[in-house]
């Protein structure tokens, strides 16, 4: 089973890359882009097959090291 | 006064800190990042700036499950002083062990040049030999020093004098270099023993250097 996580800053804390990226688009004049959020794709390779014991052992990683809650969400996706 | 100095992969100012310390009058010794356990005279543990395990996913991540961090938290545990300087700080806050997260500088640029510091309280170990309001001028060198805090938790650290310094101009006003929530520079935990700083004291120690504020400040944890 694969588990693709996607990290990103949540709501009301300030990306500063996607800011510095939407400037850049402006500049290149796609104009109707209203706001860029920068995250971080992880994707494990994983031996365990249950879903629901993935998912809880993915969720403890995120929890312990591959996100940092005070600032950042994450979500988690199984594939087969 | 016993003093251990952190050394991670990627650390670059442990042997700053251990001059610094020697030249207060301290014993110092290296403490390796693979040692589950410390000498239990340390008085005081400092992580020291520069690099660690390369910062891949976040500065600090990596290394706040190191084994020495183990040996750390029982140290702050039993009421010694643990102090952690630039990315020291970083590791703190990702053991938990001071609240809030360093986020990369609004600008996104790599800050290097020294840097004028506000005291924003003195009631504690660390600062007890400033006043409040006091300016002191101490390097930075940071490309994640944008102290981040929510709301709750930044009124929570005002209401135990946890805010210990904020970056500031020469007169004290407030001047924000990289993004920090309140322009905070440094903090610490609750207790009061546990202080991180993104500014480098280890770094002012002498006048020929451009500032020696730094002794004033470490004396403090002597």
């Amino acid at each position: 089973m694969t588990a693709i996580i996607n990290i990103s800053l949540k709501n009301g804390v300030l990306d500063s890359q996607g800011k510095a990226v939407h400037h850049a688009l402006d500049s290149l004049h796609f104009e109707k882009v209203d706001d860029v959020r920068i995250g971080r794709q992880i994707v494990l390779k994983l031996s365990e097959n249950d879903e629901t014991k993935a998912r809880e052992e993915v969720t403890k990683m995120c929890e312990d090291l591959l996100a940092n809650t005070v600032i950042e969400d994450y979500d988690i996706e199984l594939v087969k | 006064m016993k003093v251990g100095i952190v050394q991670f992969p990627g650390t670059n100012c442990e042997y700053d800190t251990q001059y610094a310390f020697e030249k207060l009058g301290a014993e110092t010794s290296i403490l390796w990042h693979e040692d589950a356990t410390v000498a239990e005279d340390l008085d005081l543990i400092v992580i020291a700036g520069g690099f660690s395990y390369g910062d891949y996913l976040r500065s600090g991540a990596i290394a706040s499950k190191s084994p020495i961090m183990k040996a750390v938290k029982a140290h702050a545990q039993a009421g010694k002083k643990v102090l952690g300087i630039c990315n020291g700080f970083q590791v703190l806050t990702e053991t938990h062990m001071l609240p809030g997260a360093l986020k990369r500088n609004e600008h996104l640029h790599f800050i290097s040049k020294h840097h004028n510091l506000k005291v924003a309280s003195n009631s504690n170990s660390f600062l007890e030999k400033f006043d409040n309001s006091d300016v002191v001028n101490i390097p930075i060198a940071h490309h994640d020093g944008n102290y981040f805090i929510d709301d709750a938790g930044l009124e929570a650290l005002y209401t135990n004098d946890q805010v210990l310094l904020q970056y500031c101009d020469a007169q004290g006003n407030i001047q924000n270099p990289n993004g920090s929530v309140d322009s905070i520079a440094g903090i610490c935990n609750k207790e009061k023993n546990v202080f991180g700083l993104m500014p480098h004291p280890e770094r002012a120690m002498e006048e020929v250097l451009g500032s020696a504020d730094g002794i004033k400040m470490l004396e403090g944890l002597m």
